[in-house]
């Protein structure tokens, strides 16, 4: 018997959408599974966007800080600085102090910091907020509205507050980060009202909720899984959008990577969370991410090669 | 194409004589029909019936076992491409390379490693399931030496990896009858392996470069009635291998191809020099496809990352994501130990039970029924309400193991504080950290609070 290459055929072709000020960072628009480059293209490749906080929690891993320490206080330094030593493709503005219970900062002062962040860096920009739906209603409103012309991408933009937010991401020409459950029913309604509110198909990205490498990782990369699926092979418009996958903050908060356990088996702390961090992009990536959200210098220039090795 | 188990069973003897391990012909039947077993099990079938069901019998990827005993391996076995669409059944076992150009501390240092890096989390267990010993100078004396250490310093499974024919010889010698993996037989040692294979009834590495050649040499090896085999494709490059392992799973699940029906294997310990990024590929290739895994790597910093990711992937779906509501006592609570409540969401509780294990301070967790939604979700759908949490924690029956009645309840849910105090008569209410993370730190104060 001889053997004969099997090629599926693919029917559909993720959307594709422009980043940055000027639009022109293409995301998306890949038509096969993820690296499956023996029948398809894999559209604009794989964009990493480096997390910068507005505040940073005490209780951040010893390594994670590490290489910050000079930037940590100053988001507008440490979002620089990981553009010109890390090579960051994006920068991804998280504004977790304005959190009503933690820090509460206002939504005015988030915003006027999201515009300094927009400004000071020549890469696209993301910004994300508490995931406190009343206050990211506000706060998000306020932050398209002071980023006006530098077309962020704001998120997370749930079912709870997606009105308001997507109203101010139309108004002041914003992308939207359309934020479900790990639920692929949900992620899809969610596509549909936006659509239906004028956000248009290639104006957003899904984010399906990232689960922690051993707390849930599975479900996200099933849900992803079937949305790809449901995109290129059963003709479902409203899933054929690119994924972006938050999971800077879900790999370092795991007791694992956050590092204090001194049993010898786990090894070397301060390189676990980097691993862990690194392990959960390659298996986002397996399942469909478009833009992996990460934190560590290390595990962002470990995914790099990676990629490369599966493309190259 | 597939029969029904029920086609199945009316070619059988029908006389349940259990012969074939199973209560009855249906239940064989129902096993046959789902791939699980093979015909030969029965020792009764006519040899018209066995025509007609071979070929509907088959498991579409064999599936077999390495080694002997408590710590055998079962390899192949896969129905799926995705594992939404049932479940990954056979998570591919990861071998820890050791070579006899390694010195005997080394060697030493690693057969530790193994059996260091055992991890408990949430009911399983986490660790490596083979040691792959590879020949580098092609000698049988070094080889045989390498064998006879490795099996004294550890119990798992091995892969014997030689080009030198009389070393996997002397390696199957020393291990006696544990039939250990032999690796490999590839189309220019074919003649001579296939009698060494017959005569031990080792399962073996089959190993050509690309589709066609690997082909040809399974069907010489089957054509030699060898049935145990793993596939090796040959290329060493990442992207390649990944192309392959898809491409061997899909012939075999779609196309029925019988020379792709068998477990394979990958190594990333050949792919790269840097250990982070062999981590990297090894779980590209257990995520994808690949049977067992070879990695050189023992590094608990990477090992456990990896294990973990493993996990998460052969994890079966079906599992929902609610954990059943309840009593979980972690570590060993008495009627001192404080006693928290959270939802049933699954994550929500690996999480939270984790963060009380690793507290070191023994508590009782109630876990609620909230249909399997976080907590603030479940707060918001009127899932954790007062009401409901005050009938919850009565019903559990917790009331008669502590002598303190202090409920400490999510940090998120700190506004319910005061009506659940009025519902939960004879209770006080304390209100936890918000995060999960912070639960250790307030666990440590808790006795002074
Ligand atoms: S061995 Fe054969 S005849 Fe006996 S119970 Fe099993 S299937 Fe039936």
């Amino acid at each position: 018997m001889s053997f004969e290459i099997d090629k599926l055929k693919y029917t559909g072709k993720i959307k594709e959408v422009g980043f940055g000020a000027k639009g022109d960072v293409i995301v998306g628009g890949e038509d096969s599974y993820p690296f499956y480059m023996f029948e398809g293209n894999e559209g604009a490749g794989v964009k990493i966007a480096m997390e910068v906080y507005d505040r940073v929690e005490d209780d951040w891993a010893p390594a994670a800080v590490a290489p910050f320490a000079d930037v940590i206080n100053d988001p507008v330094a440490w979002a620089l600085s990981n553009v010109s030593k890390y090579g960051a493709d994006m920068i991804a503005l998280q504004l977790a102090g304005t959190d009503p219970n933690g820090a509460n900062v206002g939504a005015e002062e988030a915003a006027a910091l999201a515009r300094k962040v927009a400004d000071a860096v020549s890469v696209p920009v993301i910004v994300y907020g508490s995931g406190n739906v009343e206050k990211d209603a506000d706060v998000l409103k306020k932050v398209a509205e002071a980023c006006e012309g530098r077309n962020v991408l704001i998120g997370p933009v749930q079912e709870g507050d997606f009105r308001q937010i997507a109203a101010s991401c139309i108004g002041y020409k914003q992308l939207v980060a359309a934020t479900t459950p790990i639920d692929i029913n949900l992620a899809k309604q969610l596509n549909i009202l936006l659509e239906n509110l004028g956000v248009s198909a290639d104006r957003m990205v899904i984010d399906p909720t990232t689960g922690g490498l051993g707390y849930g990782l599975e479900y996200t990369y099933s849900i992803m899984e079937r949305i790809r699926i449901a995109a290129l092979v059963q003709m479902d418009d409203q899933l054929r959008r690119p994924i972006i996958c938050d999971l800077g903050k879900e790999a370092w908060k795991c007791k694992e990577a956050r590092g204090a356990d001194p049993d010898v088996k786990f090894g070397d702390p301060a390189r676990r969370g980097i691993m862990i961090e690194a392990v959960t992009a390659v298996l986002l990536l397996l399942a469909g991410a478009d833009i992996l959200v990460m934190r560590h210098p290390d595990s962002v220039a470990l995914v790099r090669k990676y990629v490369d090795l599966m493309m190259n | 194409m597939a029969l029904t188990g029920i086609e199945i069973f009316k070619k059988l003897p029908k006389t349940n004589c259990k012969d074939c391990g199973f209560p009855t012909c249906l239940a064989f039947a129902m096993s046959l029909a789902a791939g699980k077993v093979e015909l030969d099990r029965c020792p009764h079938v006519s040899e018209t019936a066995k025509a007609e069901l071979s070929a509907s019998s088959v498991p579409p990827i064999r599936q077999f076992s390495i080694g002997t005993g408590e710590t055998a391996v079962t390899v192949g076995g896969e129905t799926v491409e995705f594992r939404h669409e049932k479940t990954f059944v056979n998570k591919p076992p990861i071998a820890l390379l050791i070579t006899t150009d390694m010195t005997d501390e080394e060697i030493r240092g690693r057969a530790a490693a193994v059996k260091e890096m055992v991890y408990d989390r949430a009911g399983a267990t986490l660790k490596l399931d083979m040691i792959a010993l590879k020949d580098t100078g092609n000698n049988s004396d070094a080889f045989r030496a390498l064998v006879k250490k490795s099996r004294e310093l550890c119990n798992l499974p091995m892969i014997l990896m030689s080009g030198n024919m009389d070393s996997l010889r002397a390696g199957v010698a020393e291990l006696q009858d544990e039939k250990p993996l032999l690796c490999s037989v590839t189309p220019d040692n074919a003649e001579e392996m296939i009698p060494l294979l017959k005569e031990s009834g080792c399962p073996v590495v089959a190993r050509a470069d690309g589709y066609d050649a690997l082909c040809s040499l399974v069907e010489k090896l089957t054509a030699a009635e060898l049935k145990d085999i793993v596939l090796d494709s040959g290329s060493r490059k990442l992207k390649k291998t990944f192309e392959e392992q898809v491409q061997i799973r899909r012939a075999a699940l779609r196309k029925a191809f019988r020379p792709f029906g068998y477990p394979t294997i990958t190594f990333p310990c050949e792919m790269t020099d840097d250990p982070a990024m062999e981590i990297l590929i090894a779980a590209t290739l257990a995520a994808k496809y690949s049977g067992i895994v070879v990695i050189s790597c023992a590094a608990g910093e990477n090992v456990f990352p990896l294990l973990l990711s493993r996990m998460n992937i052969f994890t079966d779906p079906q599992r929902p994501m609610a954990t059943d509501p309840g009593i979980y006592p972690i570590g060993e609570p008495d009627e001192n130990s404080p006693v928290l409540i959270t939802t049933n969401f699954s994550l929500t509780y690996f999480i939270v039970a984790g963060e009380i294990e690793s507290a070191r301070v023994p508590a009782w967790l109630l876990i609620m029924d909230c249909e399997g939604y976080s907590v603030l979700t479940a707060w918001s759908a009127g899932k954790f309400t007062p009401d409901l949490i005050s009938d919850f924690v009565k019903r559990t029956g917790i009331e008669s193991k502590v002598a303190r009645k202090a409920l400490t309840i999510p940090g998120y849910t700190a506004h319910i504080s005061g009506e659940l105090e009025d519902t939960l008569k004879g209770w006080e209410i304390l209100v936890g950290p918000r995060e999960a993370s912070h639960i250790p730190a307030y666990l440590k104060n808790y006795g002074s609070s």
